[in-house]
């Protein structure tokens, strides 16, 4: 098993302050590992993102807190240091209406190389507008140029309305 | 006009625009949640620094971390530098040595961006 690789994982909801105890600790545990610095970047830079799109992209917080809301909104990371390379696995539940479109978009990443990805990332930051909630839809691409690796992912079914989506990211 | 002076966090660079030298500089990351908060003041201060601008201005961008949020409203900064008239503009990027993704990131604002840009290696920003 894994496990004994494991650097750090959690299951919850992403919140501002969870975010940065994670961002935190993680940067003593790459400190203590003395990683490279370019390879402490950029298991850094991809962490960031991951874990920004699980803060912005699960719903809005409702205002009651049942146990099975807690459970919908909670996401998984988990940080892996493997021999040579570091993975950052996520999962969180997505309804399937959002979950075609993001298949589609993690399908076009997946079928780009580093130039093409580079082009498309120019592409979307120079017609990108940014929300409310300060998303510019650009994060799965700025995650795929920096892991230099195709994105693993998976959509496992729950029921009609809603999957679990499993990202797995490789940092060489 | 007033100086801008905002000090680092945990999330967000250290800003210090000088109206009278033209010199701007983020310094450190800029990882927020939502960007377009933090950047508010700093377009803002743009705005009113274009009535009068120094005869030069140049941005010094020293980052060490940035996310997608921040890359967006970075852009929007570049567009807002790039529309400044009566003073010279240019771009001072500086990466650490073998940091090729902060490299990249100032190559893939040159291709956007038609100011003149400076790419520095530096051993540690």
């Amino acid at each position: 098993m894994e496990e004994e690789n494991v650097i750090l994982s959690f299951k919850g909801i992403v919140t501002s302050e969870l975010l940065t105890s994670v961002l935190h600790i993680m940067e003593a545990k790459m400190d203590s590992l003395q990683e490279a610095p370019r390879t402490r970047k950029k298991v850094f830079n991809v962490l960031v993102e991951c874990l920004q799109n699980l803060y912005h992209h699960v719903d809005e917080t409702p205002l009651l807190f049942s146990k099975e809301v807690i459970e919908r909104k909670s996401a998984l990371v988990l940080i892996v240091k493997e021999q040579d390379h570091f993975i950052i696995r996520t999962g969180n539940y997505i309804d399937n209406k959002k979950a075609k479109d993001l298949q589609e978009k993690l399908n076009i990443i997946n079928s780009m190389n580093k130039d093409e990805l580079r082009e498309y990332y120019q592409l979307s930051l120079n017609n990108a507008m940014v929300s409310n909630k300060g998303t510019a839809g650009l994060g799965l691409i700025d995650i795929a140029r920096k892991s230099g690796n195709k994105l693993d992912f998976e959509f496992l079914t729950i029921n009609e309305e809603s999957s679990f989506f499993c990202l797995n990211v490789k940092i060489d | 006009m007033e100086n801008l002076h905002i000090v680092a966090s945990a999330k967000t660079p250290e800003v210090l625009f000088d109206s009278e030298t033209g010199v701007l500089l983020l310094k450190g990351r800029s990882i927020p949640e939502n960007s377009i908060e933090f950047y508010k003041p700093l377009n803002d201060w743009i705005d009113s620094y274009a009535s009068k601008p120094s005869t030069t201005t140049c941005i010094d961008m020293k980052l060490e971390y940035f996310n997608t949020s921040s890359s967006k409203c970075i852009l929007d900064l570049f567009k807002k530098l790039e529309k400044l008239d009566g003073t010279t503009v240019s771009v001072n990027w500086y990466f650490e040595e073998d940091d090729e993704d902060m490299e990249e990131a100032g190559e893939d604002y040159q291709a956007i961006i038609k100011l003149p840009f400076k790419m520095i290696e530096v051993e540690e920003i």
